[in-house]
């Protein structure tokens, strides 16, 4: 199988992080059977950092290996270092993708962007969905009290809700 | 590691007799068969010699209707191209089916770009065609009809006899190909009642770069290559001695030992075919379960992809093929599974072991011991799989 680089062959044998998160903080789907690459990937964040990352991926020894790649690189991270992840580093880190596998199957950072985004909707939500006590708002997540529609240190709105 | 060749289809290893047979025309045998000295006598004998077995071997009664060429491959695009241009007065209409090799829909396809017109002829779940639509898409200006005899992926063997009755009713020339089955069933050409049949030699224990065009005496054919007259005109070009000289020497082994190789060879399919489906579920047999290769089995997994599958195979020994979007080169699943009505999800699940005649009982086990859990790996990695699960917990 001299197609694939040895590290893309370590990651496929040896996938890192395969598997889902219970109760995930986010998770981010990505293509589709039809063009023979679908990933899932989970995060768990704690204080901005992606504190745990795994995923289940439908696809060939590259997506699969992209998969492993880009969980590794992205555990640990905070959630903008993270962000920074492009399908080049990815192919890089994984001492190069044959050319027909680049556009197809590495999908891997995409998917992770999707479960960050995922994360940050979600945040939304739930700051949307507290409820304002006393006229005062409150940031669900870090208990400060804001003047502004919006959390400085978490970076979200936090918007009024009607009683 | 037990190292096992599945991947027959793909092309066979060279039996030692061949390569014994073809060694002299690498060394001291080394003239051109169209020089009139001395040096040119053995090297055409070889060939005349060589275009016997291979005629012998498809129950030809006339050597020089066999034209050499370089593959199976060649040998297509020659009859597609060759016949329909040499027609072309009569009509500008071809008919073939859908799951042809791509040396067939492609060739068809460079025709209509030159003011062809083409008819794809569906087929069934299991890849059979059905003749009466052959016979409902002839047209008047219809001149050639080409439909596999085999096809090399699911297996599945086509009703050749019953479309030759209406090719030859409505005198439309009809071409098989049949790469995937020549030296692996028994081929008569008279029986089949086509006009052009292809083959290639690295399918039967012959060397790679050796294939040949059948064309029935008096099918006009315009060669694809301009040059001198080698091959009556047809094929200009150098020959290939070696080469032909192993296609000639494989042919007479497969033919005075097809029956052998074929009691050799289904029993070891059969085996994959029963217990492959009780060791890995939701395995789904692709190909008719009868009318189907001796050597092929063919499945699609469920939930897993075919690339992966092949890996994970091949790390432990296995060689096999799928026709996955991922290993293909074009990125497409596989026409043909598609064409059979399978969707890209399935399709994206193919696998292809073909098997044969230096394979063993032992290493069908061996497939059977290595395979389930490898499905199984890529499963829990899955999440189709697991979206599976969960919607049917409880269920199963």
């Amino acid at each position: 199988m001299s197609i694939y680089s040895d590290k893309v062959m370590d990651h496929f044998m040896h996938p890192r992080n395969v598997g889902e998160i219970d109760n995930p903080d986010g998770v981010g789907e990505i293509g589709n059977p039809v063009c023979g690459d679908m990933m899932t990937f989970y995060i768990k964040v704690k204080d901005d950092k992606l504190e745990d990352v795994k995923f289940k991926t439908f696809g060939c020894g590259a997506a699969i290996a992209v998969s492993s790649m880009v969980s590794e690189m992205a555990k640990g991270k905070t959630i903008e270092e993270a962000r920074k992840i492009t399908p080049e580093l990815v192919a890089q880190e994984l001492e190069g993708l044959p050319k027909q596998k680049f556009h197809c199957s590495n999908l891997g950072a995409q998917a992770l962007n999707k479960a960050i985004d995922d994360y940050e909707a979600r945040k939304i939500s739930k700051a949307t969905s507290i409820e304002v006590k006393g006229g005062e708002r409150c940031c669900p997540f870090c208990d400060e009290e804001e003047k502004q529609p919006f959390c400085q240190p978490c970076q979200i709105n936090v918007q009024e809700k009607e009683k | 590691m037990r190292r096992v060749y599945l991947d027959h289809s793909a092309t066979s290893p060279v039996l030692p007799e061949v390569r014994e047979a073809m060694l002299p025309y690498l060394e001291d045998i080394f003239g051109n068969p169209s020089s009139l000295h001395d040096w040119g006598d053995p090297p055409r004998e070889a060939m005349d010699k060589a275009r016997e077995q291979v005629a012998g071997l498809i129950g030809a009664s006339k050597p020089d209707e066999v034209i050499f060429t370089s593959s199976g491959t060649e040998s297509n695009n020659l009859a597609i191209k060759g016949v329909a241009t040499a027609q072309q007065t009569k009509g500008k209409h071809i008919i073939i089916s859908a799951i042809e090799h791509f040396s067939v829909m492609n060739s068809v396809r460079t025709l209509e770009k030159s003011g062809f017109q083409a008819t794809m002829i569906p087929v069934d779940k299991s890849g059979l065609v059905d003749p009466e639509d052959v016979r409902n898409s002839i047209r008047p200006d219809t001149v050639l009809v080409s439909v596999m005899h085999a096809n090399g992926e699911v297996g599945t063997i086509e009703p050749i006899q019953e479309i030759s009755k209406i090719t030859r009713e409505k005198k439309i020339i009809f071409h098989t190909d049949a790469v995937a089955t020549c030296g692996t069933i028994p081929i008569n050409v008279k029986e089949l009642g086509v006009d052009a049949l292809s083959l290639a030699g690295n399918q039967f224990y012959g060397p790679k770069g050796s294939g040949a065009l059948w064309v029935r005496r008096g099918v006009r054919i315009i060669p694809l290559m301009d040059g001198g007259i080698q091959e009556g005109g047809r094929r200009a070009g150098t020959e290939n001695v070696p080469a032909i000289v192993g296609m000639g020497k494989a042919a007479e082994l497969a033919a005075g030992s097809i029956a052998d190789r074929l009691g050799k060879i289904t029993p070891m399919r059969d085996k994959l075919l029963q217990e492959l489906p009780r060791k890995v579920s939701h395995l789904i047999l692709t190909g008719h379960p009868e009318k189907r290769l001796p050597g092929l089995a063919s499945f699609c997994v469920e939930f897993i992809e075919g690339e992966s599958m092949l890996m994970l195979l091949n790390s432990q020994g296995i060689a096999v093929s799928s026709g996955s979007s991922c290993t293909s080169r074009a990125l497409k699943a596989s026409h043909v599974l598609i064409a059979m009505g399978f969707s890209h999800e399935i399709a994206q699940g193919s696998i292809l072991f073909t098997i044969g005649i230096e394979n063993s009982s032992e290493d069908m086990d061996y497939v059977l011991e290595v395979m389930p859990p490898i499905v199984q790996r890529l499963r829990e990695m899955s999440p189709l799989y697991s979206k599976y699960i969960k919607a049917n917990k409880g269920g199963q």
